[in-house]
């Protein structure tokens, strides 16, 4: 039934931008926070209708480097490559981190969709190098030991609310 | 602004209605590089190559840069010519290098700049990323390495088009120009009309080429090879040969066709006349009986596709008849077989025509008797040059020679189907004998002629007031629809070419970019009418033979299972379901078509009602609920699929009745199963 919400929440979406295909780029933000990402299909959906063509949507799509047209995990960890963090050993972090997730070559999402990794420049955080960010949390002055517990963190606190949401 | 003037190079030139630099310095005499400018698109400003020095305001566009008063420009600095010649080599750097195999050499704007520029060394690197082509489409082929980038074909697909097939994706050294997702061609919405194409200028996109399969069934001995050639083809194939546009070559043509080894050699206006007869047929019997009126024409395949893809509720006002095109197919393999005495799968029919999307139309499922396709092969005019140009044949220099009868006698009411506004006059010519039973000594329409993109007629015949309106460019299609659809404006006939001034225009035919070259084959049709015996297609004596012989009468039933045919609803994007809720694996399938049309008639409060029957009964682990783009049945939505039923104008009670249905036969399927 999840899926359902999802989509009537799309055509809500939708219905409150007014059906403006110039709404468009606040539509996908909306469309992605529901889905976390934009799954093509509703790419498609949202271009019938707006009345215009799903390749433009598709531009428009990815054009921007804060749309995805990949499933994303539940925690998105970007860490910084940005001149600073890198000077200050940032691939060092990232390479801890697909280490710990076991990614493969090529990988940047644990197999359960709890994580992905990605690097991105700059956060503008130069001062806290090298910096990371999980989700909407910003972490810095970080060493490989500190997101290897991160992670931990996260994965505990996650186990946790799923035995709690059994046991209730 | 009128009255002022503005110096470009010293030279003191008046500001006359023009709204930028580059139409004012073209005007001064100077040829102005660009790519990505072009009068009948948006200004989009991306090539950089007009690049102009102007007083006061430094380097700036000139295409997108309005005049005024006393301005001073100069177009040929040492610092403009230096990037001019830096972005050539730059493109180049990023360009496939395959020039002498490239469809476009020659006629390649890239190829003509670097020779313009003088660039004998690119010199930066190559760093093309070498992405494979899409070769999907029977119609076009998309080489993304040999993109610049100048989004002309985007533009016209979406502007003068709105269809909106392609686009750019993904940003910076990344960007290309792709359907929607990245899918092929065939998949999406492109309707086949090629304007890209014919407006790119490398060759990123190029008609696809049969021309080595057309070879192949010429050399072959088994085989008879016979031809047809559209009206628009024989004057605008001179262009090639360096004749001037609108040149009349009729006889020239059937003289390379000979010399080529076509067989026999026919012409598609005398089918075209034939077309007249049955769609004014048709039209008379719709007119008087308040049928599915406006009829619209159907002799354009990528007007057909778009109708049949945007406006389900307007396909059956299509008219049932058959291009020009596909009647002569469907005629010649009834007819020639027995006449040569040769088996129907020995005779391949090429089409000469000036148009892409014909390649589609010859592949469409419904073309095809017996395992035999009506039209084996379809060349462009520019196809046809390239096998001129390879047989060594000097075009200009060759004798006229004459068609085969009986399909190579036409009237000039078959020929001026090649320009937009053509078929209407054509069926006015026969309509207007018809209904008032008088032969008329005038022929000449002239009030359905123009240059307009949408244009009105109203007439009177027989005390009949008619009122038509002929299109060209689908998105003036488009309008007009729209217009039809809300009431604002009837019309009795419509008639709809794709391609902007019709079918001169078309992607098929040599390259052109200048509007003066469609209206100088337009000119040129016009006068090959004039010179024609026959103006009317009641005339054609050969075609008053055939109805005698084969048809009967217009309309009859052998007509219509040569002439006629029907269409289907279409969807425009393939794959694109969207799963909304899963059971378990052997649940049943509910599929509600969120497509334009059935959206509109309300299927996002049907799939609301639906899920809520499903949620209160608790059937959810017994159903999978879809929601589907488009079922094709768009005229008679909103529709849902239950199992493998379609239910077509669904109510929220008959959806449950047929999930009643289905649910009770499960039921007991799981319980035989237990």
């Amino acid at each position: 039934m999840e899926t359902i919400r999802k989509f009537e929440r799309v055509c809500e979406i939708i219905d409150h931008n007014q059906r403006n295909a110039a709404r468009l780029i606040p539509i996908l933000q909306a469309v992605q926070a529901e889905y976390r990402y934009l799954p093509e299909e509703i790419l498609t959906f949202v271009a019938t209708s707006l009345g215009i063509s799903p390749a433009r949507v598709f531009g428009v799509a990815t054009f921007y480097s804060l749309f995805t047209l990949k499933p994303k995990g539940k925690y998105l960890i970007r860490v910084c490559n940005g001149t600073a963090c890198h000077v200050k050993g940032s691939m060092g972090l990232y390479g801890a981190i697909v280490k710990k997730l076991g990614l493969r070559d090529g990988e940047d999402s644990t197999p359960d969709m709890l994580f992905t990794v990605e690097t991105v420049n700059c956060l503008g955080a130069c001062g806290l190098s090298p910096a990371m960010v999980v989700n909407d949390e910003v972490y810095g002055q970080l060493t490989p030991q500190r997101v290897s517990d991160i992670v931990d963190e996260i994965v505990l606190k996650e186990a946790q609310n799923e035995s709690d949401a059994h046991g209730a | 602004m009128n009255g002022t003037v503005i110096f470009i190079d010293n030279k003191e030139i008046p500001i006359e209605n023009e709204q930028n630099l580059l139409e004012l310095i073209r005007k001064a005499g100077v040829d102005l590089p660009t790519f990505c400018y072009h009068s009948e698109l948006s200004i989009y400003g991306a090539c950089r190559l007009c690049m102009v020095q102007v007083e006061g305001m430094g380097l700036v566009p000139a295409c997108s840069t309005p005049p005024t008063p006393e301005m001073k420009v100069s177009t040929n600095t040492e610092e403009i010519r230096k990037m001019r010649k830096i972005i050539v080599e730059l493109l180049l750097a990023n360009h496939s290098q395959n020039c002498p195999t490239c469809q476009k050499n020659t006629t390649c704007q890239l190829q003509a700049l670097a020779k313009r520029f003088g660039i004998t060394k690119v010199r930066f690197k190559n760093q093309l990323r070498e992405m494979p082509p899409d070769e999907s489409s029977p119609s076009l082929v998309r080489d993304p390495n040999k993109c610049v980038l100048c989004g002309d074909c985007v533009r016209i697909c979406s502007e003068v088009q709105s269809v909106g097939a392609i686009d750019f994706a993904y940003r910076g050294a990344q960007t290309v120009v792709i359907p929607s997702f990245g899918k092929a061609l065939d998949q999406v919405e492109c309707v086949n009309c090629g304007q890209c194409a014919r407006i790119c200028p490398t060759g990123a996109l190029t008609p696809k080429s049969e021309v080595d399969e057309v070879w192949k069934d010429i050399h072959n001995p088994s085989k008879v090879v016979v031809a047809q050639v559209a009206p628009a083809v024989r004057v605008a194939i001179g262009e090639m040969f360096g004749l001037p546009s609108g040149t009349t070559t009729t006889g020239q043509i059937a003289a390379a066709l000979r010399a080529i080894g076509f067989d026999k050699i026919y012409d598609t206006s005398f089918t075209a006349d034939l077309t007249v007869l049955e769609e004014s047929g048709e039209f008379i019997k719709r007119v008087t009986t308040g049928d599915r009126i406006p009829q619209f024409t159907s002799c354009c395949p990528a007007w057909v596709k778009f109708v049949e893809q945007y406006y389900p509720e307007f396909v059956n006002h299509l008219s049932s008849c058959r291009s020009p095109q596909q009647m002569f197919g469907a005629l010649a393999k009834e007819m020639l077989s027995s006449e040569l005495n040769v088996k129907p799968e020995d005779i391949v029919v090429v089409s000469i025509m000036p148009c892409t999307a014909k390649k589609f139309e010859a592949k469409r499922p419904e073309f095809e008797r017996d395992g035999v396709r009506d039209v084996d092969h379809v060349l462009t005019t520019q196809e046809f040059g390239r096998m001129i140009e390879e047989a060594g044949l000097h075009f200009k220099e060759l004798g006229p020679e004459s068609f085969h009868m009986p399909f190579g006698f036409k009237t000039g009411a078959g020929v001026i189907f090649g320009n937009s506004g053509g078929v209407s006059e054509a069926v006015l010519r026969y309509v207007s004998e018809k209904l008032t039973g008088q032969k008329h000594e005038s022929y000449e329409f002239t009030s359905v002629r123009g240059e307009n993109g949408i244009r009105e007629a109203k007439l009177s015949v027989a005390g009949n007031e008619f009122t038509l309106a002929v299109v060209s460019g689908l998105g003036n299609a488009r309008r007009a629809l729209d217009r039809i659809r809300s009431g604002e404006a009837h019309y009795d006939f419509v008639e709809v070419m794709a391609c902007p001034g019709g079918c001169v225009g078309g992607a098929g035919q040599p390259v052109f970019s200048d509007p003066l070259v469609r209206r100088q084959r337009t000119k040129g049709l016009y006068e090959n009418d004039r010179m024609l015996e026959l103006h009317k297609s009641q005339d054609n004596p050969y075609i008053a033979e055939l109805y005698g012989t084969v048809l009967g009468e217009v309309g009859s039933h052998k007509a219509h299972e040569l002439l006629h045919t029907s269409y289907r609803t279409r969807k425009r994007i393939l794959d694109e379901d969207v799963s909304i809720s899963s059971g378990d694996e052997k649940s049943l399938d509910i599929s509600v078509c969120f497509g334009t049309s059935c959206f509109l008639k309300g299927s996002q409060k049907l799939l609301h009602d639906i899920l809520g029957h499903i949620r209160s009964k608790g059937l959810n682990a017994r159903v999978n609920v879809n929601a589907s783009f488009c079922f094709e049945k768009c005229d008679k939505g909103p529709t849902i699929k239950v199992g493998s039923r379609t239910i077509e104008g669904c109510t929220i009670e008959k959806a449950i009745e047929a999930i009643k249905r289905e649910g009770v036969a499960l039921a007991e399927e799981v319980r035989q199963n237990v």
